[in-house]
């Protein structure tokens, strides 16, 4: 197993979930779209902290904030939280069954969509709807299913 | 979850030191981020090279549906495209006789308020642009155009199209511009009721389908079915294009402010195509941005009048300090009132 190997299909997966985060959806499904690059980053902060860690969050964050959001270094900021959280807890958290993996996931986005909220309110862009934390909960759902995903390709990888 | 599985046993400390270490030195970076975007526009040049990056991305994100819309396009039939042909041909017979008489009202109007030759149309120049389909925020109104800083295009444009206002750019990069729609939460427009000719301003309620106007008191002379137009303030729209059609009206008798709905005229939902339109500035219905500076290049002899003096209110407002709360020393604070009135006033 060589070093670079998961950071190929890392990158695979951020790929895949900026185009999942770009495309066009019916309006209904647009507003519970989950945060795929945040479940992604999530995924590999526990699944390899080593490889990818708050750096690729951070990264990840900024490439986000190029396409999203009003001010630069927003989603920065809180994907590298996101990945700070899953590089701390990564043994906690793999230990668990998928149930209370999703909990976990849940209360980790839920902080994500927090600090966006925070810095949203902060530059003068608040956005209140309560809408806004339906993605949270979509993503927790997701995750069972996003992580098998990107299980696969992490094993193809290696 | 088996996908967990490897790599577990090694220790995290390997290079860049601890997790929490490497996280404060990102989070530090990010909000210098932040900042200098905010407070500074350092990154305007940042901005504009991030959009050059990003649109062949949101490009090809986009050309699956743009290849199906051009599928269905080339494969429609006949009897379709006769049919529109049709629609456009009524429409465009409709707008020419509604057009006929313009050139001889303008003409009209000119000579009623006193100009020698009617005013040349506001509008100067339009492009048409169309909308990359690609989701830009899902609870923000913004769309992206396929025009940026090469076709001429500048922040703070207004954008039309044929039903009325659409929006305005925010950023503009090279191939592309973000228009954030007037059903942005974060959009205002000041506007005017056309029968009444009433002043507000029409926020976006974040649904592509309404606006809200927040700022009527409950006794504003308005109704259902009244048009809104742009009032010419703000400096991006000139004044009497048509933006909305008021909807729904709601007064309480306890509220202090009416509760009022509008339905864009713009087809803001279903719009592939819109127009970027540069404004004539010499024209008196342009937008008022140029012109705010009249005060200084106004006539330099006119003089304000002075402020009038008014020593006697300042005489009777000094006792009070003085006076201690005792009934003989306000009756005295109160009688010289008359005394001293009457004094400055001879």
């Amino acid at each position: 197993m060589s070093a670079s190997s998961p950071r190929i299909a890392m990158l695979k997966t951020v790929v895949g979930a900026l185009i999942l985060t770009l495309l066009p959806l019916p309006s209904w499904l647009e507003i519970i779209r989950p945060g795929f690059l945040a479940l992604t980053v999530l995924y590999w902060s526990i699944a390899a902290p080593r490889a990818g860690g708050i750096a690729l969050g951070f990264f990840c964050g900024l490439l986000l904030d190029a396409f999203e959001g009003p001010v630069l270094g927003e989603h920065a900021l809180a994907l590298a939280l996101l990945a700070y959280l899953g590089v701390r807890e990564h043994q906690r958290i793999r230990s668990k069954p998928i149930f209370q993996q999703s909990l976990i996931v849940f209360a980790a986005l839920a902080v994500y969509e927090f600090v966006l909220f925070a810095i949203d309110g902060w530059t003068g862009h608040a956005l209140t709807t309560p809408l806004r934390w339906l993605p949270t909960a979509t993503g927790a759902l997701i995750w069972p299913a996003a992580a098998a995903v990107l299980a696969r390709s992490y094993r193809a990888s290696t | 979850m088996s996908g967990f599985a490897t790599g577990s046993g090694r220790a995290l400390q390997g290079r860049g030191g601890s997790p929490g270490f490497r996280f404060t030195l990102y989070a530090l970076v990010a909000v210098a981020i932040m900042v200098l975007d905010q407070r500074f526009d350092w990154l305007e040049r940042a901005h504009s090279a991030m959009q050059a990056a990003t649109y062949p991305v949101q490009v090809a994100v986009s050309s699956p549906v743009a290849g199906w819309h051009w599928v269905q396009k080339s494969f429609a039939n006949r009897d379709s495209l006769e049919g529109e042909n049709q629609r456009l041909r009524t429409r465009l017979r409709d707008l020419e006789l509604r057009s006929m008489r313009y050139d001889a009202l303008a003409r009209e109007n000119a000579a009623l308020i006193g100009l020698r030759n009617s005013l040349p149309p506001v509008a100067e120049r339009w492009l048409p642009a169309d909308i990359v389909n690609i989701q830009l925020d899902s609870l923000r109104q913004r769309v992206l155009l396929d025009r940026g800083s090469v076709n001429g295009v500048t922040p703070g444009q207004a954008v039309l199209d044929d039903g009325g206002v659409v929006g305005q750019t925010i950023h503009v990069g090279p191939w592309s511009a973000e228009v954030i729609l007037i059903t942005d939460p974060e959009h205002a427009l000041p506007v005017q009721i056309e029968r009444t000719g009433l002043r507000t301003i029409a926020v976006g309620a974040g649904d592509a389908t309404s606006l809200a106007l927040p700022y009527l008191p409950a006794n504003a002379d308005i109704r259902v079915g009244d048009v809104l137009v742009t009032s010419g303030l703000g400096g991006v729209f000139p004044a009497g294009y048509p933006v909305a059609r008021i909807a729904e009206v709601h007064k309480d008798a306890v509220q202090p402010l009416a509760h009022v709905r509008a339905a864009p005229f713009a087809h803001l939902d279903t719009d592939t195509e819109v127009m970027l339109i540069w404004f004539r500035h010499d024209s008196p219905a342009a937008p008022l941005k140029e012109r705010h500076g009249e005060l200084l290049t106004g006539d330099r002899h006119i003089q304000p009048l002075p402020v009038p003096v008014k020593p006697a209110q300042k005489q009777t407002q000094a006792p009070p300090a003085a006076a201690k709360p005792s009934v003989a020393a306000s009756k005295r604070a109160a009688t010289p009132k008359p005394k001293q009135a009457a004094r400055s006033h001879t």
